[in-house]
């Protein structure tokens, strides 16, 4: 069907909601990246086959993901007339007894995660309500979704749809009020006027910088030029970060929405999302939304009959982190390879082949259509005085609940790491936590009740950027962490600036000798000196910032640089070239599973046997190469490394 | 690969000099990485200089002027990856395998290389082999895991 009006869209949204919400019972699977690889595509077709055996009365769907990555693969249940049911760590085996204890209106209880009895809808500002009447038996003691810690101090804005929806229906988007904001841009609303409410809204890039986005539309609609382009920076490139990737992978046309009325406000006739090649999944799935939305006048020539046209064109990256930056991504679009340049004038002038560009991130764009429909003053309500509105954060690492976190701005990394994330697991000691990628910074946890929002992390020597998250407890090394970064940064420094290209190897280099115990107390001001220069003589911000993981690392922990470089120990056990490893005679059952796993012949003693007690095991500390093995090996806790 | 092959690749972007890098993933795609023969035609035939298409070719990671085995091995190093013991899977396929980060096993089965995230944090650490993300690694999961590639 072809979308011309208002009326069109809202007879595709009576569309979408059919098959959003049946008047049967619907059974979904999360299939984004994450539950893909904990077997969600097997799950998927186990319970296919299940309900082609018994021809039962079951839709089956699939959606992106709803968060919770550690507990996928995840699997909802929906009926009319009873909460949905969410389930957790699916696996194919047990598919088949969670489909027929349903059809007794039962369901497996140590597989649930939550129920539903509510689902928003925040697009319009309204609420799906389950009946919970007819409970199947089981549940009652199942916490609803809100009560489960990890969902209850979430707010959902740029994930709003995703675990919810079919990314490769634009119906099921356009249900949960989808395109109604275009609508109401292309519409109701001026260029000036959507600019202004994107000002007002107070929303700030989420892909790092933290640039106000009304400001920057305004600059490039300003711009002179005929043509202009819009352009998405899906090249999601800090490690520890895939809030992009889960957006693309499962809510696609929230992207393209919001790209739509920026081109609209900004003039732009011709657009670009440049996604990473690491995402093959989000590729595919944008193809097919890209197509979705062509097909029926969403985007193209003459959108909506209202005389407004864009194309967009999906480009894969190279694999390369220096093209996440505003520069080097357009180089890189434009067929070269992808370095950065000086920007005296600003890409809003003068980007992409010369002509005013206006480049934003995945979720700035997704956060885009709600602030037309809600507006800037319900928007700007979230959040605090500087940082407006949501943000999605990677929790991961050493904590319990790993999975993508949206909360408001302003809540403490505290409240994301024990209240959201569950604290460190296996008892251990929480160390810090890292933010910002290769340009952030390790907080302690002294800084705990930091609220988090783009200010107030770069005071503290660490920053927002995309919005990863990594938990660490006292088993991992601040120094090696630090040594870790430079190694990615100067692997991944284009070489323009001779500051980057030899300033990150020489930190790189000075970090390797204190890890490996040939580090001198004159070091650390080595690497204070050096971190400035590189800092202040690259041309653009990963030279610029590269220098922040060894920087917070020495400031907050730099008795760790100490005990490694004084004493030639490493106090969390990371730094291989200063461990040793011995098996604890007395601890020791002489079971031999060490030296079975043993790569390298260092471990040697008598197995026990029936009639013998054997001996305990041994380890060569010259033949021992440090990997670890035997540790794991371990069920008595009796290898040591000290 | 053979020229009407690489032809028609070209044909599909429109013979656009920036469509260079699309070019290159698509040929790589077929030959898994990208022979020296080829980019030599691809110069001649778009007009553009061999010290350009090498530029390219080189500078991004996910191209390869190196032959590859018939199985890529990607691990992850992403910060979560690392801080859950990346390195030592890594460490693990490079004994295993008997060869180090970016070469290729003698009977051409595998190839190692490392990824800097896949964005599949929360499960690491992870590795990718063939395009399929496998989760939760530990070092005793590997030899079983590369089994199932021939």
């Amino acid at each position: 069907m072809k979308i011309q009006t208002k009326a069109d869209l809202e007879k595709m949204r009576e569309v979408g909601l059919k098959t959003l919400y049946p008047g049967t019972t619907k059974i979904s699977v999360g299939m984004a990246t994450c539950g893909l690889s904990t077997g969600a595509g097997k799950v998927y077709e186990a319970i296919k086959k299940e309900v082609e055996k018994g021809k039962l009365p079951i839709r089956l769907s699939q959606t992106g993901c709803i968060g919770f990555c550690q507990r996928e693969p995840v699997v909802d249940i929906l009926e009319p007339g009873k909460p949905r049911i969410f389930y957790q760590g699916v696996t194919p085996e047990r598919s088949a007894e969670l489909v027929h204890q349903w059809l007794e209106n039962k369901v497996v209880e140590d597989l649930l995660l939550c129920k539903m009895e509510r689902e928003d809808w925040i697009v319009d500002g309204k609420a799906k309500d389950y009946s919970i009447l007819q409970s199947p038996s089981g549940v009652d003691g199942t916490p609803l979704y809100h009560q489960v810690p990890f969902y209850g101090k979430q707010l959902k804005i740029a994930l709003r749809n995703c675990g919810f929806i079919n990314p490769d229906s634009i119906e099921e988007y356009v249900a949960r009020g989808g395109y109604f904001s275009l609508c109401k841009a292309l519409f109701d609303m001026k260029p000036e006027g959507i600019i202004e409410e994107v000002k007002r809204s107070g929303l700030r890039g989420r892909g790092g910088a933290g640039f106000p986005t009304g400001s920057k539309w305004d600059s490039c609609r300003r711009a002179k030029g005929d043509r202009k382009f819009i352009l998405c920076n899906a090249d999601e490139g800090d490690p520890g970060a895939y809030m992009d990737r889960s957006v693309l992978e499962g809510d696609p046309h929230s992207v393209i929405e919001g790209m739509i009325i920026g081109a609209y406000a900004i003039g732009a006739r011709e657009g670009f999302i440049y996604v990473r090649d690491e995402y093959p999944l989000a590729i595919q799935k944008l193809r097919i939304a890209l197509a979705e939305a062509e097909k029926v006048g969403l985007l193209g020539e003459n959108i909506l009959g209202s005389g407004f046209s864009l194309k967009i064109n999906l480009f894969r990256g190279g694999g390369a982190f220096v093209c996440g930056e505003s520069t080097a991504l357009m180089a890189s679009i434009e067929g070269n390879v992808g370095e950065p340049r000086a920007k005296h004038i600003h890409t809003t002038e003068s980007g992409l082949w010369d002509k005013p560009s206006n480049l934003n991130n995945v979720e700035t764009w997704n956060n885009v259509p709600i602030i037309i429909s809600r507006g800037a003053d319900w928007y700007s309500k979230i959040g605090t005085e500087g940082s407006k509105g949501t943000k999605v954060f990677s929790v991961v690492g050493k904590v319990n609940n790993t999975g993508l976190v949206e909360v408001p701005m302003g809540i403490t990394l505290r409240e994301i790491v024990y209240d959201v994330g569950g604290g460190v697991p296996e008892g251990k000691k929480f160390k810090a936590v890292q933010t910002g990628g290769p340009s952030g910074g390790c907080i302690p946890e002294s800084l705990l009740n930091l609220p988090v929002d783009f200010d107030r992390l770069t005071e503290v020597g660490s920053m927002m950027g995309s919005g990863g998250m990594i938990v660490m407890d006292e088993s991992t090394c601040m120094v090696d962490v630090a040594k870790y970064f430079m190694n990615f940064l100067k692997d991944e420094s284009c070489g323009k600036c001779t500051s980057c290209r030899e300033g990150t190897k020489r930190m790189h280099e000075i970090l390797t000798e204190i890890t490996e115990g040939r580090g001198t107390i004159d070091h650390i001001a080595l690497l204070e000196e050096l971190g400035w220069v590189t800092a202040e003589a690259s041309l653009c911000q990963l030279g610029g910032t590269a220098p922040n993981p060894v920087l917070s690392t020495i400031r907050y922990f730099r008795e760790e640089y100490e005990e490694h470089i004084i004493h030639k120990r490493c106090p969390a056990k990371v730094c291989r070239a200063l461990l040793k490893y011995r098996i604890l005679s007395d601890v020791c059952t002489s079971c031999g599973r060490c030296a079975k796993v043993c790569p390298v012949e260092a471990i040697t003693g008598k197995q026990r046997t029936k009639k013998d007690k054997g001996k305990p095991f041994k380890i060569d500390v010259k033949k021992c190469i440090k990997c670890g093995m035997c540790l794991e090996a371990c069920k008595f806790k009796a290898v040591e490394v000290e | 690969m053979t020229q009407s092959e690489i032809d028609a690749i070209v044909k599909q972007y429109g013979g656009k000099e920036s469509a260079i890098l699309a070019i290159l993933q698509d040929v790589q795609a077929k030959e898994r990485y990208l022979p020296k023969e080829t980019l030599e035609y691809i110069s001649e035939k778009m007009h553009i200089p061999m010290t350009a298409i090498f530029r390219i070719a080189t500078f991004y990671n996910a191209l390869s002027i190196k032959p590859r085995g018939r199985h890529k091995v990607d691990v992850c190093l992403g910060t979560a990856c690392h801080v859950r013991g990346g390195n030592k899977i890594m460490d693990k396929l490079e004994r295993d395998l008997g060869i180090s980060v970016g070469e290729t096993t003698k009977d051409k089965r595998f190839t190692l290389e490392l990824v800097r995230c896949v964005g599949c944090c929360s499960l690491g650490p992870v590795a990718v082999v063939d395009g399929e993300v496998c989760g939760r690694l530990t070092q005793d999961k590997m030899p079983s895991i590369l089994k199932e590639f021939k």
